[in-house]
């Protein structure tokens, strides 16, 4: 009786309303690690495919997509019970992908192919395939749908793809080691993160041309280590925030003056980045140090780090 | 001249990606021709037949730099045509170096003796022609016998040694016995181990040459312990670049020691066990390419096409002398797969990279580490820094 008294005390004063799991894939484990976002409990494990990497769900959240790149597939979950249900043709070796607005079509770069693969998730087949630069490697869609983009480590390049017909409209070319691309929320600008160079550059989807540039510094940390990679943008258009790898931090930045407000540290090297439902908190896979870290988003302060598994690698939020 | 160069015209057609309908293609295309020579030397006797003899080092990496070079090309405009020419033992490089300069050829990438280099690179001297040394490690082509034209891709004697260095004052091990062979290139390699022994603070306490009187195949049981008995030390260092003895050092010598050097602990430009920084994908890539795996001139020709592809791209420029400028810029960097940019020193040219120390089956680590503090970057802890350069353009 009193549990269940407690448990309704608990529900009315608690701030956050959504209770939000996180669902993180274990490069080394070949798992994906269940946490509750609020409480930072990890509640379980569940055996996937081999290397999985990318992941997110479908567009009403029934299903569960991870791409397991050693066994060269997506592999299909159900969301409720975990358990694989099917395939999608990926193609060899699948890292990143993302879904359009529509929810019909998936993205996914074939980083030894030097492809893009589109796939029809109501058929389950591959519709094309869009020879890109050399090591595709992030995707990125803006929220109107009109354009997905494409990085390509070794060309350095954003190829920018017209969805409709599926073929190359522009290209860009940025700092060294393009990898993960992010638009803001009104979709007039694209974020791209350079590892090599340690920079981010602001493009004009207009235009197609960089229109800012900043170079992450952190001090006491060396230049060479600061690489970023995963880049999230908050809705209010205004924050960005910025994975740096193996300098250990995530770069809070203004991305209209392009300047960074902050560092906050985290695991070690910090990799790929969500937020939950709510916006109160945001998530950091930390591939060498096998935790997350979660980021309270007003205060901007680190609160939790839990360790998850080997490896923790892409990250989805229900 | 004539039947010492054998002209290989199938990387031509190699290179020609397949376009797909719906790519976007410039409307004008530019060349950018690259030449490949490698002076063919006499094939040191094999300790053993485990590992083949390549007849492609260097090629597949050039090959398959220029098809990276052309994918990026597509976009760009650009089109990349590789050209090679092999002189046999004895041949004469210089004709076969001129005949590329004839035929237009601007960058050449170079897999030669470190003698033929320094001649070929009087000869580039007078044309702007830019070389690019992808095997030649000697010290003093980036020293005393430096060329403005040059660019060395694969780290210097002096670079490796120095990484070994790093890692056994990380461990401790300062006690160093160094055994060396009565090749050149042994001796050169001893030198800058000598070099980097004084750097680091490492104690040479004994120094042999092992002088091949004794058929080591059968009485390296016999000979090694006794050859390495006498003072204590904490690792055995051997200078045999060619590899006839050193590989008997191991598991043979009196005390319990481990090897380093040209066997056992090896400083490698690339190795087939590395695969952090994605590159697997490059090992992947380039095995499905050769049927093989990559070895260290393989990469430095990929990095030195690369070079060229990435400074040809940015510059809009294939002209010799923009690109140059702008390889020595602070707006260049190479992606090597090596998890930092690379670029290159502006005193002697050499490229700026980390070096990995590996064993046959595993990388132990990757030099230099962060905590070898210096005020440029810390990859220039690795061989010649600028105020010991004795190189002047």
């Amino acid at each position: 009786m009193s549990k269940v008294y407690i448990a309704l005390l608990l529900a009315a004063f608690s701030t956050s309303i959504f209770a939000d799991k996180l669902y993180i894939t274990l490069e080394k484990d070949n798992a994906l690690a269940v946490v509750d976002g609020e409480t930072g409990k990890l509640l379980k494990t569940v055996p996937l495919g081999q290397r999985p990497r990318g992941i997110a769900f479908s567009k009403d959240q029934s299903m569960l997509y991870v791409a397991a790149s050693d066994d060269d597939t997506i592999q299909i979950l159900d969301a409720e019970t975990l358990k694989v249900v099917g395939e999608l043709p990926s193609g060899e070796d699948p890292e990143l992908f993302k879904i359009h607005p529509n929810g019909r079509l998936l993205y996914v770069s074939n980083e030894d192919d030097n492809i893009v693969t589109v796939i029809d998730l109501q058929t389950k087949t591959a519709l094309t395939e869009i020879a890109v630069g050399v090591e595709p490697e992030g995707i990125a869609i803006s929220r109107d749908g009109k354009w997905v983009v494409n990085t390509s480590e070794t060309t350095n390049m954003v190829h920018w793809i017209d969805p409709l017909e599926q073929s190359i409209k522009d290209n860009t070319l940025v700092d060294p080691r393009p990898r993960a691309a992010e638009f803001s929320v009104d979709n007039k600008q694209l974020f791209v993160t350079s590892e090599i160079a340690g920079s981010l550059s602001r493009i004009d989807v207009a235009t197609k041309q960089i229109t800012g540039k900043l170079h992450f510094k952190v001090a006491g940390v060396d230049k060479e280590l600061i690489q970023p990679v995963g880049v999230l943008a908050h809705p209010n258009n205004k924050l960005l925030f910025v994975a740096l790898g193996p300098a250990n931090r995530v770069a809070v930045v203004d991305s209209q003056a392009m300047k960074v407000l902050e560092y906050l540290l985290v695991g070690q090297r910090v990799w790929n980045l969500a937020f939950s439902p709510d916006l109160t908190r945001l998530y950091t896979t930390n591939g060498v140090s096998n935790d997350i870290s979660i980021i309270d988003v007003d205060d901007l302060k680190v609160t939790k780090s839990i360790r998850v598994g080997h490896y923790p690698w892409g990250i989805a939020v229900k | 001249m004539g039947k010492n160069l054998r002209t290989r015209g199938f990387i031509l057609a190699a290179c020609w990606l397949l376009f797909v309908t719906s790519m976007s293609v410039q409307a004008s295309t530019v060349n950018v021709k690259i030449g490949l020579l490698t002076e063919k030397v006499l094939t040191p006797p094999a300790l053993s037949n485990l590992d083949p003899v390549l007849t492609d080092e260097g090629i597949q990496g050039a090959v398959l730099g220029v098809k990276d070079n052309n994918t990026t090309g597509r976009f760009t405009g650009h089109h990349y045509d590789l050209k090679h020419i092999e002189v046999s033992v004895g041949g004469d490089v210089v004709a076969a170096f001129k005949t590329l300069l004839s035929e237009g050829y601007q960058y050449l990438v170079v897999d030669v003796q470190a003698p033929t280099f320094s001649r070929l690179s009087m000869v580039a001297k007078k044309s702007n022609a830019l070389l690019f040394n992808v095997s030649a490690s000697d010290g003093a082509l980036r020293n005393s016998e430096c060329s403005g034209n040059a660019f060395h891709i694969i780290p210097s004697d002096e670079m490796r040694a120095d990484a070994l260095a790093q890692f056994m004052l990380k461990k401790r091990w300062k006690k160093w016995f160094l055994v060396k062979g009565t090749d050149k290139k042994d001796v050169d390699f001893a030198k800058a181990i000598k070099r980097s022994a004084k750097r680091f603070g490492m104690k040479l306490v004994e120094e042999k040459t092992w002088k091949f009187d004794h058929d080591a195949r059968r009485t390296a049981q016999a000979e090694i312990p006794v050859f390495t008995q006498g003072s204590d030390y904490d690792v055995l260092v051997v200078a045999d670049v060619k590899g006839l003895f050193g590989e008997y050092l191991l598991m043979n010598t009196w005390l319990p020691r481990p090897v380093i050097g040209t066997q056992g602990l090896v400083p490698r430009a690339w190795h087939r066990t590395h695969e952090r920084w994605g590159a697997v994908q490059m090992q992947n890539r380039f095995y499905e390419q050769a049927g093989r795996w990559m070895s260290d001139v393989d990469y430095a020709s990929w990095l030195a096409v690369r070079s060229v592809g990435e400074a040809v791209t940015r510059a809009k420029s294939v002209d010799v002398l923009d690109v140059k400028k702008f390889m020595l810029s602070d707006d260049f960097s190479l992606a090597g797969f090596k998890g930092v940019k690379l670029t290159f020193r502006h005193w002697n040219q050499q490229l700026r990279q980390p070096v990995l120390l590996a064993t046959p089956r595993s990388i132990v680590s990757v030099m230099p580490h962060k905590e070898f503090l210096h005020p440029r970057t810390y990859l220039d802890t690795l061989g010649y820094d600028a105020p010991e350069s004795n190189c002047h353009f």
